[in-house]
């Protein structure tokens, strides 16, 4: 859906996303992350399952949400990337305890 | 990202944009003690996002407005203001008490003046699919773009109507994106109401800029005018956008569509805090009731950038400025003199404002775009269409918040901001009624979800734990 | 908008709407007078418990008329169903008071005791539990909590849908709801009430007071009394999350929806306006001592609402003397009485007049006799 431009010179960072490695770049948000791999990252909703991505990409719209380092319903849109960082796509309501 | 040095602050503003960075910086001057929070990673807010990390390091691809905020940032990293970002302020209230989450824990903080400088947000374009994987908003596409370099590579489709629509194409054109087609939504009998306002507008810098942009565009991507019937179609994703343009129906194929309306002031710390809002006909949303200079409703609160009032990014830094300016004369008022006279500031943001009742009228998005057909979803959270909206007033709901009593809308996790507009115009016309008298939800704090372990550790008094260990 | 009705119902609440609703069902022409978009509800803010355990401490006929509104929920619920199509997801498998450390289970040990001196309904049962049997119940409790009481006719209801479903059912019963019209003035005059709202006057051969607090200036203007109390509770709400809960407690309950509902507060005051942060902490720090899983989920509403409570906490249901036909009517539990509101108190209504009975303990007399003092209507 979107490209990278040819022009980033950013520093690259290793993320996990459903297990599999992923390159993004420093300064990515992980939803930013996720729309530019080109993997179908989309979520389930909470109330009927639907599918959804990202829509506002600045805090607002909760339609980002996503598992961080086991924790879930985190706005992807608003966590900068980081070396490591282990994403799951959430799949409807958030597990208790995660 | 840490949590406040301070329990308390001369001046605590809100939002790092336009406004908030020149109402700190001008605080700061003046030698007040003074705590910027802002949600974002870094300054700008969303017209400057990404200003100090942005991977396009050509100044043409962003062009001179994006790179205007340079000075802001720079003048706010000259003053000694305490700067936190990533810090989310979740309460607000007339105490001038402020709850902000940094880093997985909260703080109260207060403070003598409260500037809100939250500005603004994409108005919501609640068409049939608005919810579909595919669809975004064109705010989103500028934020991929400006911090992570990020541009369209497959059938896109950009609709809907403003300066902003122009402006993102052609930034996405220039860093090599794909645009197969701008369906444009402006009405165009809208030309009638903002003519009497066009003299204003062309002597106003937008112009310019405006004809400029569009010239740029239209060289490159098909342009449609007078489209009507939008609507996002596909199974678990967007797969294609129809519209109507007269009588003929198309059909493009399409996996992103970018939607822009216009923005919208960005109010749910004000109305949690108590600030009082009315409805604006001309730009069709809730504007906060404002003294002078981003004086509200509530001592010690002003408001100031595009969350009094969509003006701009230019009368938006001139708006955080007087609003710094009123907080200096009231705490520290011998500081004044090593500051610009506020005469002066009115006088300049009064031009910057110049423009911006033509643009008002000239992008006043049409009724069948803000008030949907019934199998249109409005509340996106809670996922419910209009038709469910129309059934709860047909069997008794007065406004939004019996609305919610009904159907729930509003009470998800975005707390009403994607649905908030398009629930007061829709009820207003179901019952007959002004939006003013339909009015808004009632907010309260956390205006942003906070975690039951950040709660839990907040201060309790043996009153408050009495309150709740009984009997 | 002059017209005759059979039964004026003033306030469109829980408890006026479930009264006109059996008003309706049994054929009368009723029109509910309700207030607007922005006002005091307890229907909008109630923590959706339908729970019989310690209710009625010092009244016993509270008791009795409790355990029969839950024994008949079901009854109401089913009604709904059939009628709107809507499922008010009725669960009434038992609850629980959870006590954090032994001071707490201790006190609430004593209060089980004072109840079972009390005599009470048949069959009604509120039994102190330790912490281990409260565990086997309810998967992962945390290790401060000490046991607690348990009553096996508590249980839960989703009580947003259950307004919905009263106001689509009184539709049905083509039962006229007219909101924004808050009652100003009440004569009786030639056999008939006469109702002054901002949209003109309105008439009607019975009035039933239904306003919550609003009441207590009602109520003297047909020669009732109805001595409220001032009380304020908060509640968080958190984001939706997988089903963990099998049993509501008295102050933690998930809704079918996934949301968890914390409680709650109580302070003696009016003002539904303002929200103290540290009564919320409060209650976060004990839901997460409860169920320590808990703890990093987030919370996405908070609010603050003002209860409707009697002076001494229990139910008023009286008649005028001086003006046959006006009905007052006044509780702090809508959701748990609710199908007691919609057949009993709509029967005795219909009837013209209340059951000594069955509600003859709930005359605002008792005020007379017992100037303060407050009774368990409320813990």
């Amino acid at each position: 859906m979107f490209k990278r431009s040819d022009h980033d010179t950013r520093p690259i960072v290793r993320i996990l996303v459903e297990g599999a490695p992923v390159e993004a770049r420093a300064g990515d948000t992980v939803s930013a992350a996720l729309l530019a791999s080109g993997r179908d990252v989309r979520r389930l909703t909470a109330v009927s399952g639907a599918p959804r991505l990202p829509y506002c990409m600045m805090g607002v719209c909760f339609d980002c949400l996503v598992t961080i380092d086991g924790v879930g319903n985190r706005q992807g849109c608003l966590v900068p990337v980081a070396d490591g960082m282990r994403i799951e796509i959430q799949k409807g309501k958030r597990e208790i305890g995660r | 990202m840490s949590a406040p040095l301070k329990d308390s602050y001369d001046l605590v503003v809100i939002g790092a944009g336009p406004a908030g960075l020149a109402a700190t910086a001008t605080a700061a001057k003046a030698g007040l003690s003074v705590l910027l929070l802002d949600e974002n990673a870094g300054p700008g807010g969303q017209v400057w996002r990404a200003i100090t990390s942005t991977p396009l390091a050509d100044r043409g691809q962003l062009g001179p407005d994006f790179w205007s905020g340079e000075a802001l940032v720079r003048a706010l990293r000259e003053g000694d203001a305490e700067v936190i970002h990533r810090a989310t302020v979740w309460s607000l209230d007339t105490a001038l008490e402020i709850g902000v989450s940094v880093g997985g824990g909260s703080a109260f903080v207060t403070a003598r003046r409260v500037i809100l400088a939250t500005g603004a947000l994409e108005r919501p374009f609640p068409i049939p699919g608005w919810t579909l994987p595919g669809v975004m908003t064109a705010g989103a596409a500028q934020t991929l773009l400006k911090s992570s370099g990020l541009v369209p590579d497959e059938p896109t489709v950009i609709a809907g109507q403003g300066p902003l629509l122009w402006l993102l194409s052609a930034q996405i054109l220039r860093l090599g994106g794909r645009i197969d087609r701008i369906l444009d939504t402006t009405e165009r009998r809208n030309i009638v109401g903002a003519l009497p306002h066009a003299l204003a507008f062309a002597t106003s810098p937008y112009l310019r800029k405006g004809l400029a942009l569009i010239r740029e565009v239209r060289a490159k991507v098909s342009v449609v005018s007078g489209v009507t019937d939008l609507a996002a179609r596909g199974e678990g994703r967007l797969s294609s956008v129809t519209y109507k343009v007269g009588a003929r129906e198309e059909t493009l194929p399409a996996s992103l569509l970018l939607l822009h309306q216009g923005v919208v002031p960005n109010v749910n710390l004000a109305m949690a805090a108590g600030v009082a809002h009315a409805w604006d006909d001309v730009q069709l949303a809730w504007l906060p009731v404002l003294g002078q200079d981003g004086a509200t409703s509530v001592e010690g609160i002003a408001v100031a950038g595009d969350g009094a009032g969509i003006g701009g990014a230019e009368a938006a830094a001139l708006r955080g400025r007087l609003a710094a300016l009123a907080a200096v004369e009231a705490l520290a008022p011998a500081s004044l003199a090593k500051l610009e006279s506020r005469e002066s500031v009115r006088a300049e943001l009064a031009r910057a404002e110049r423009g911006r009742p033509f643009l008002d009228r000239l992008f006043r998005p049409g009724k069948q775009f803000r008030i949907p057909a019934d199998d249109t979803i409005v509340c996106r959270c809670e996922e419910i269409t209009a038709r469910d909206i129309r059934e709860a007033v047909a069997i008794g709901a007065t406004g939004p918040n019996q609305l919610k009593a009904y159907r729930r809308t509003g009470m998800g996790p975005c707390q009403g901001r994607l649905c908030g507009l398009t629930v007061t115009e829709l009820m207003a016309e179901a019952r007959g009624k002004t939006p003013q008298e339909i009015g808004y939800y009632r907010l309260r704090a956390p205006v942003k979800p906070i975690a039951l372990a950040e709660l839990a550790a907040l201060p309790k008094s043996k009153a408050e734990t009495e309150a709740v260990v009984r009997g | 908008m002059s017209k005759d009705y059979d039964v004026a119902v003033i306030g469109g609440g829980l408890l006026g709407s479930a009264i006109a609703w059996g008003l309706g069902r049994l054929g009368q022409r009723v029109v509910v007078l309700d207030e607007g978009d922005v006002t005091k509800r307890a229907s909008r803010a109630n923590f959706a418990l339908v729970w019989v355990q310690s209710k009625g401490l010092g009244m016993p006929a509270y008791t009795d008329w409790t355990v029969r509104g839950a024994r008949s929920w079901a009854n109401l619920a089913a009604a709904l169903r059939e009628q709107t199509g809507l499922d008010v997801c009725l669960q009434q498998n038992g609850g629980f008071h959870l006590t954090l450390g032994e001071a707490e289970y201790g006190r609430r040990a004593d209060l089980v005791a004072r109840m079972h001196n009390q005599l009470g309904a048949d069959g009604y049962r509120m039994d102190m539990v330790s912490a281990a049997e409260a565990g086997r119940a309810l998967p992962g409790l945390g290790p401060e909590v000490s046991g607690g009481s348990f009553c096996p006719l508590d249980g839960h209801v989703n009580s947003l849908r259950t307004y919905r479903a009263l106001h689509a059912g009184m539709k049905a019963f083509g039962v006229d709801y007219r909101p924004e019209r808050p009652v100003s003035a009440i004569t009786r005059e030639g056999g008939e009430f006469r109702l002054t709202t901002p949209a003109g006057e309105v008439r009607a051969a019975k009035i039933v007071l239904a306003a919550g607090n609003a009441n207590q200036d009602l109520a003297p203007m047909v020669g009732l009394s109805a001595p409220m109390g001032p009380t304020r509770g908060q509640i968080l709400v958190t984001e939706r999350t997988e089903p963990f809960l099998p049993h509501t407690l008295a102050t933690l309950r998930q809704t079918d929806e996934g949301t968890v509902m914390i409680g709650d507060s109580k302070e003696d005051v009016l003002d539904d306006g303002a929200m103290r942060q540290g009564i919320n902490a409060v209650m976060a720090d004990r839901a997460q001592r409860t169920f320590p899983h808990l703890a990093r989920l987030n919370v996405v509403r908070t609010w603050s609402g003002i209860r409707v409570m009697p002076r001494d906490g229990f139910p008023i249901y009286d008649q005028s003397e001086t003006h046959p036909g006006a009905f007052v009517t006044c509780c702090h539990s809508g959701v748990t009485l609710a199908a007691n509101h919609a057949f009993e108190i709509a029967r005795m209504v219909a009837g013209g007049a209340l059951e000594p009975d069955l509600v003859g303990a709930f005359t605002a007399k008792r005020f007379a006799a017992q100037e303060s003092g407050t009774g368990s209507g409320y813990y």
